[in-house]
């Protein structure tokens, strides 16, 4: 579905990916781990054309290697940024409408609203509320509905779970299989090493730029060089 | 409230407000007719300014600039033939302007559409940086209006100015266009368009990761601005007559930034009595300035003694109240009905 091949990404002088390819199977979780500083959101945003990069990205077959952040959102591939970066002064509804701003069919929005309400009852209740108003755990939500508005093929997640409380970041990863079992293919970005494998079919491990490890969630958790790098022994 | 009653009590609000301006022209001495005036102007420029930095979250300090554009454009369509031979004593005026002539509405419209060109030609460049930056771009692009003005005899006069400008922007033109910068604000910032304005202002980051054509929009506020501001500045010129390139310094920038910061940014009714109160004290506090006797006490004129209240003033307004008199909030029909029942049930 989602393919990156052969990455380069330099801030400056620093070559902060290095040849970077990760590949996102249709209606799977993948998932990035690796320390601070290792790549991980650079590679998320270098997929989603944020920065300069060279190497190449097919979504769904069709090369976005050189698109614009607007036209690879109107593709199908949606990144909820590090931090939830919800719109604090604008309201639940309008925070969702924006998310559907790359779409014209108006009935279909509706509808596709209705679902993210479903999936999200609290969204609804606050409809109304400034964004700003909601709690971690609700914002997270918002965050996560507002990238389903535009009904994208792939959503790719940065730290979804930082600055949580533990039993939110629970729910958080429950959202997330939800929203998989949904259809939706899942690339996600991970500090929280042992969440992240436990939801994920395949991942991919990144120190300082390159890719050092790959396998199933399953086996990357039974590994002793993950348990002791991320996962404390 | 349903939306015919709205529309009724927004009719009689405008024509309370007319009543009360044709009831000022004939009872008000020309002093206070001036300041009224001036209120509407004021109001047109805020508003304008908020859009681009109460609403985009441009912070941009180049309303002087974008203003002389406008009085400049308005005033050499509305300068009669004849004054513009005897003004241009330097060098004579170049040829097309110096027998183009319009009526007054068609100059105020054109003074504003020059500014949102001017606006256009600089945001491309300088609407790629951010936050103080911007600041300190559009702060050099109105200077360099200013310098440029004073440069070219051959059309704006130098140094020495435009006078004589005709005496059109009487308070049904002003008002009238303040009106019209308040309709068409509310409607945009209302509309789709102005949400999406509020989230790149929120987080401009996210706005893009929703498809969001960030520069575009950007650009089209920034123009929008330019054009209410250049049509604010061609109404000024015509309100004082006359105006020359020191008309147009920071000080005029920084008079309709108070208005934007001491009202709220992002709301537009605090921006309106902002308008109002701002403009208003900027007059009367002028008795600061004259020398005042406390018993034995004696304090000497000081020019420019307002200046510092203001300052001060805004200093207080950004450590107490940051988010200005209304903060983001709006007074809306539903909102005023809503605090009249509440009044009364205290009362009840």
């Amino acid at each position: 579905m989602l393919r990156a091949e052969h990455l380069d990404v330099f801030y400056g002088g620093i070559h902060a990916l290095k040849d970077v390819s990760i590949n996102i199977p249709q209606g799977k979780i993948v998932t990035l781990i690796g320390a601070n500083g290792a790549g991980k959101s650079s590679t998320l945003r270098a997929i989603s054309g944020l920065i300069r990069k060279t190497g190449k990205v097919f979504l769904g077959g069709e090369d976005i290697s050189s698109a614009t952040p607007e036209a690879i959102t109107a593709g199908g591939l949606v990144l909820v940024p590090e931090g939830r970066k919800i719109f604090p002064h604008l309201t639940v509804y309008e925070n969702l409408m924006l998310g559907a701003y790359v779409r014209n069919d108006k009935a279909g929005v509706n509808e596709t609203r209705d679902w993210v309400y479903d999936l999200f009852p609290r969204l609804r209740e606050r409809a109304w509320q400034k964004g700003g108003t909601l709690s971690g755990g609700e914002q997270q939500m918002l965050a996560l509905g507002r990238a389903l508005m535009s009904r994208p093929g792939v959503i790719m997640m940065d730290e979804p779970s930082l600055g949580l409380a533990p039993l939110l970041v629970r729910e958080v990863f429950e959202i997330i299989s939800t929203i998989n079992a949904e259809g939706v293919t899942l690339l996600l970005v991970e500090q929280n090493a042992f969440a992240a494998l436990r939801v994920a079919h395949y991942a991919y491990v990144l120190e300082v730029g390159r890719i050092v490890l790959e396998g199933t969630g399953a086996e990357l958790l039974a590994d002793s060089r993950v348990r002791e790098a991320y996962l404390g022994g | 409230m349903s939306a015919e009653r709205k529309k009724l009590l927004s009719v009689a609000a405008l024509s309370l407000m007319a009543l009360f301006l044709w009831w000022a022209q004939g009872h008000l001495d020309g002093y206070k007719i001036q300041i009224l005036n001036l209120v509407a102007i004021n109001i047109i420029l805020a508003l304008s300014l908020n859009l681009i930095y109460g609403f985009t979250g441009l912070f941009s300090l180049g309303h002087a600039g974008f203003m002389a554009v406008g009085a400049y454009v308005s005033s050499l369509l509305i300068l009669p033939a004849a004054q513009k031979e005897t003004i241009f004593l330097l060098e004579p005026l170049v040829w097309p302007l110096s027998v183009l002539q319009a009526p007054f509405f068609v100059a105020v419209l054109a003074g504003g559409v020059a500014a949102a060109l001017f606006g256009l030609l600089i945001s491309l460049p300088v609407l790629r940086l951010g936050g103080d930056y911007l600041g300190i771009a559009t702060l050099g692009f109105a200077e360099i209006v200013r310098v440029v003005a004073n440069n070219l005899p051959g059309i704006t006069n130098g140094a020495l100015g435009l006078k004589g400008i005709p005496h059109y922007a009487n308070i049904w033109w002003n008002y009238g266009w303040c009106l019209f910068t308040l309709y068409f604000i509310v409607r945009i910032v209302n509309s789709n368009f102005g949400n999406v304005l509020k989230a790149i202002r929120d987080d401009e980051t996210a706005a893009r990761a929703m498809g969001i054509d960030v520069l575009r929009c950007k650009v089209i506020s920034f123009a929008l601005g330019a054009f209410f501001a250049g049509v604010g500045g061609a109404l000024l010129a015509s309100l004082l007559t006359t105006i020359d390139p020191k008309m147009f310094l920071f000080l005029l920038t920084f008079n309709v930034l108070m208005i934007v910061v001491a009202g709220g940014l992002g709301s537009i009714s605090g921006t309106v009595i902002a308008g109002v109160v701002i403009t208003v004290l900027l007059e009367w506090l002028r008795f600061v300035e004259n020398p005042i006797d406390f018993g034995p006490i004696h304090i000497p004129g000081i020019p420019g003694m307002r200046m510092v209240i203001f300052s001060l003033a805004l200093l207080f307004i950004i450590l107490f109240r940051r988010e200005g008199i209304m903060g983001m909030r709006e007074i809306t029909w539903d909102g005023l009905a809503c605090a009249c029942r509440r009044g009364g049930k205290d009362r009840g």
